[in-house]
């Protein structure tokens, strides 16, 4: 096959495929004001579908997924808060189906784990440039006597060594 | 003697900085270790674990007129299935039902789970009817209510209606073994 001809095909082929993956996960859902529209696609983007680990309501189209779309626009309609739909869901799904984990203590690592990695890294950042600082101004009073007894006892040592070599160019 | 007073003359700082990789490494080896034991990542938690089966009304499989609640099946420990035509794995998991409702003498309920009634008695004629009665879910209300999420799952209920185990996917002779007949062997003895 010619690569052109090969290339359309191809084209028609992706075209096909896009067609039929958008046919299959469209439902209507009419709502009486765009504020609840708008609030059942916040909510669809944020929950999760339980059957497919990584995607929201919106992008599976699993079966679950569509009931719960359908529960949720049902859930909207009636009147209730975006708070009572998440319990609602979290009731039968557990946190599993919260894409936006709340505050628990079962969650408390997830939240607080980060912040507490970031001042360790920075704690040790701290200690790190400090030791850098005092070592930089060290000077030759600020060592202890023992160290003065010790560098003058290697510098002794030193001389002695080197005494009955000849000196290198 | 002198010499190495010297060269350890800070020990506390240096030797025990040595460490830092290891315990790093060991950390990291634990949150792995972890995270690759937890199983299979799809079997998620009940959150209905311990409260009772939520209220329902609907029609059973081979009466439409009939609509019963969650009460017409209390009274004793029972099983409750959901199930589908369109399902394989229920296929696979009927036999398994129909050797514990016999050997166990356990009631166990079904949910028609976003099925065709017709195809579904079919299916039961053609298989064999574990159920004391199946209730018809057409279209999953019922299922969301208790969190499912695929057919097969089985609810093991007490005798009051509280849900006391949850198994997603099939309930194979292991499963009930390990699983469902200590929990219901416990529920038992406390009755």
């Amino acid at each position: 096959m010619r690569p052109e001809v090969l290339l359309r095909v191809l084209v028609l082929g992706l075209a096909l495929l896009a067609g039929h993956a958008q046919a299959s996960s469209i439902d209507v859902y009419e709502f009486a004001t765009r504020e609840q529209e708008a609030r059942f696609h916040a909510l669809n983007a944020e929950l999760r579908c339980p059957k497919c680990l990584n995607t929201n309501l919106w992008g599976s189209d699993a079966p679950i997924a569509r009931d719960l779309r359908r529960t949720v626009a049902n859930m909207v309609r009636e009147g209730h808060s975006d708070q009572e739909i998440r319990d609602y869901l979290v009731s039968r799904y557990g946190d599993f189906i919260l894409y936006n984990p709340r505050f628990t203590a079962k969650t408390a690592a997830l939240w607080v784990g980060p912040f507490l990695l970031l001042f360790l890294g920075l704690g040790i950042i701290a200690l790190m440039i400090r030791n850098q600082r005092r070592e930089a101004r060290l000077g030759p009073g600020d060592l202890t006597a023992d160290d003065e007894a010790r560098l003058a006892r290697l510098r002794g040592q030193l001389e002695a060594d080197t005494s009955g070599v000849p000196p290198r160019s | 003697m002198s010499e190495q007073h010297a060269a350890t003359a800070r020990p506390g700082i240096h030797r025990a900085s040595l460490f830092i990789p290891l315990g790093v490494f060991l950390l990291v080896l634990l949150l792995l270790w972890r995270g690759f034991s937890l199983g299979d990542p799809h079997a998620l938690p009940s959150a209905l674990l311990n409260q009772p089966l939520p209220e329902f009304a609907l029609p059973v499989l081979h009466e439409p007129d009939r609509i019963v609640s969650s009460e017409a099946m209390h009274g004793e420990p029972f099983l409750l299935n959901v199930w589908a035509t369109w399902c394989p794995t229920c296929r696979a998991e009927h036999a398994e039902l129909a050797r514990i409702s016999r050997e166990y003498g356990v009631p166990i309920f079904g949910i028609n789970y976003k099925d065709n009634p017709a195809e579904a008695r079919r299916w039961l004629a053609r298989f064999g009817n574990p159920y004391v009665f199946s209730v018809v879910d057409a279209d999953g209300s019922l299922g969301i209510d208790l969190g499912v999420y695929g057919a097969p799952e089985t609810f093991l209920v007490d005798a009051e209606g509280v849900i006391r185990y949850k198994r997603v996917g099939a309930v194979d002779q292991r499963v009930w073994d390990t699983k469902l007949a200590p929990i219901l062997a416990e529920l038992r003895d406390a009755s």
